[in-house]
């Protein structure tokens, strides 16, 4: 899912200077998940406001913020409430923020900031995997990513830097590399270490990314 | 033509050593330096080592070279994509510079801008897979080049670091990858040295071991807590500490090495950080 944490208050209220009523859309999946933008942050982020001085006119959580159909669908229902308003205040990723604008001309103002996309260790502890880059290695690697997990994102093996199995610029986190080789080893094949990796084809990731499923 | 790669070829030992360009405009007191250092066989410039911006390497392995003495031109992946590394290549050999040191880079996580965006295009694998391109004829996507540069190319290696297989196998890389020497990382063991040294040798490449002079056991504590890759021992720890004069005894420690790698290496990278005056004790004897 996508990570994303609620931007600072001061931030958020210089964003929001000047402005009376905002209308606030919440997002039920990742930012829920999150404690970022679900039901119960939404009516905190009421609450705080209205101490600030800023009132809400309304509010919704979306199933899926990033869902732009849908997005505009629930803003529709609640259309006198956002027409009231004299802003969106989203509490969704960057997806979810978009979804929104993309549906009205009225200012909308962001109230995360999205970090990446996270697989959930425990509850409220998340880790980035995989960044996305089209030109995927997994499987020679033995499902390690070291474009993402290797700090440098390097594709033949460890940087000098790597000791005792910790990553040079972090001993708090392990080095991908030494995970892929003693995985590698455990399973008894050579995989990425058998060939020389050509510099990967950023060209596939394409930006901005866009993708049609063909039916 | 390279007096390293003359010499190296020649199985002549081979002794180098570094500078870094300055942070501002005025090159003259690293020319000076480099000057100072003329029994080298060549000084590596270095590329805003440590992660922190400094003049351009290139700038500065032209500097040395008008002033007659012959660079090791180091560049790496971490502030340019390949289009700016191949570049910057092209460019060097246009302005004479013919020895390479091909880096990954340290992160910019650890330099002064730590808020930088960090690169990474290429690792120094392809890096060194890409200079090799641009010397059969053509650029990294294929197209022809109207004058073809001749580069000797080196990569560095970190002889200490374990798991050493893992380690071996990135050198294997290079050396298939076309790096025609290695510098190593500073190393303090002399039995991981030549452990190291019995595995390559067979690979064929001449290597330049790295040898750091050690200030004091401060100093020494400082590496092991902060540089990536370089350990000093408990016990040379020790005899810095024990020392009336550390810096004497850091001296000796470096010639202790020197020897070492005479035996089992084509050469030594001197690392003496200010202190360029001690270098013909290192080397003596
Ligand atoms: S290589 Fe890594 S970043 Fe690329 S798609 Fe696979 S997991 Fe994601
Ligand atoms: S120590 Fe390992 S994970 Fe960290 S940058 Fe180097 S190779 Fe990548």
């Amino acid at each position: 899912m996508i990570i994303s944490r609620q931007k600072e208050r001061e931030e958020l209220l210089q964003a929001l200077s000047g402005m009376q009523r905002v209308f606030i859309v919440g997002c039920g999946a990742c930012a829920t998940a999150c404690k970022a933008g679900g039901e119960d942050e939404v009516f905190r982020m009421q609450e705080n406001l209205a101490k600030d001085g800023i009132d809400a006119t309304g509010s919704v959580v979306i199933d899926e913020a990033c869902h732009i159909m849908r997005a505009g669908r629930d803003l529709r229902h609640h259309r006198q409430a956002v027409d009231e308003a004299d802003a969106l205040l989203v509490l969704a990723c960057g997806s979810g923020i978009q979804s929104i604008s993309s549906n009205t001309d009225k200012r909308v103002v962001g109230g995360l900031d999205s970090l990446f996309l996270g697989n959930v260790r425990r509850f409220g502890q998340y880790e980035e995997k995989c960044s996305l880059c089209g030109d995927c290695i997994l499987n020679e690697t033995a499902g390690i990513c070291p474009v993402t997990t290797c700090a440098k994102g390097l594709l033949n093996g460890p940087c000098g830097g790597m000791e005792n199995g910790r990553c040079e610029t972090d001993p708090d986190i392990v080095c991908a590399w030494h995970e892929i080789y003693e995985r590698l080893k455990r399973q008894g094949r050579p995989g990425v270490f058998g060939r020389t990796v050509a510099p990967k084809n950023w060209g596939r990731r394409g930006k901005p990314g866009r993708h049609n499923v063909e039916r | 033509m390279s007096q390293l790669r003359e010499r190296l070829t020649a199985g002549t030992f081979v002794v180098t050593a570094e500078i870094a360009p300055p942070k501002g405009t005025q090159v003259a007191a690293e020319v000076e330096t480099a000057r100072q250092l003329s029994g080298m066989t060549a000084i590596n410039v270095t590329d805003n080592q440590g992660a922190n911006m400094r003049l351009s390497p290139l700038v500065m392995a032209t500097l040395l070279r008008q002033a007659g003495i012959e660079p090791i031109l180091q560049l790496t992946c971490r502030d340019r994509n390949r289009m700016a590394l191949q570049s910057d290549l092209l460019g060097a050999a246009a302005l004479g510079i013919e020895n390479l040191l091909l880096l990954s880079g340290d992160h910019a996580r650890f330099g002064d801008h730590p808020q930088a965006r960090s690169v990474f295009d290429l690792d120094s694998v392809q890096l060194l897979q890409a200079v090799n391109t641009l010397m059969a004829g053509t650029d990294m996507s294929g197209k022809k080049l109207d004058g073809v540069p001749a580069f000797f190319a080196g990569a560095a290696v970190s002889p200490e670091m374990e798991p050493f297989e893992l380690m071996f196998q990135k050198y294997r890389k290079k050396v298939e990858s076309g790096a025609a020497f290695f510098q190593t990382q500073a190393v303090f063991d002399a039995g991981k040295v030549e452990r190291f040294m019995a595995e390559a040798r067979p690979l064929g490449r001449p290597v330049l071991a790295g040898v750091l002079l050690l200030r004091s056991a401060g100093m020494a504590r400082f590496l092991n807590a902060n540089i990536p890759g370089v350990h000093v021992p408990d016990a040379l720890i020790e005899r810095l500490e024990k020392a009336t004069k550390p810096l004497d005894e850091g001296v000796l420690i470096a010639r202790e090495m020197v020897a070492v790698t005479r035996d089992c290496c084509q050469g030594v990278h001197l690392m003496t950080l200010g202190h360029e005056g001690r270098i013909p004790e290192i080397l003596a004897g």
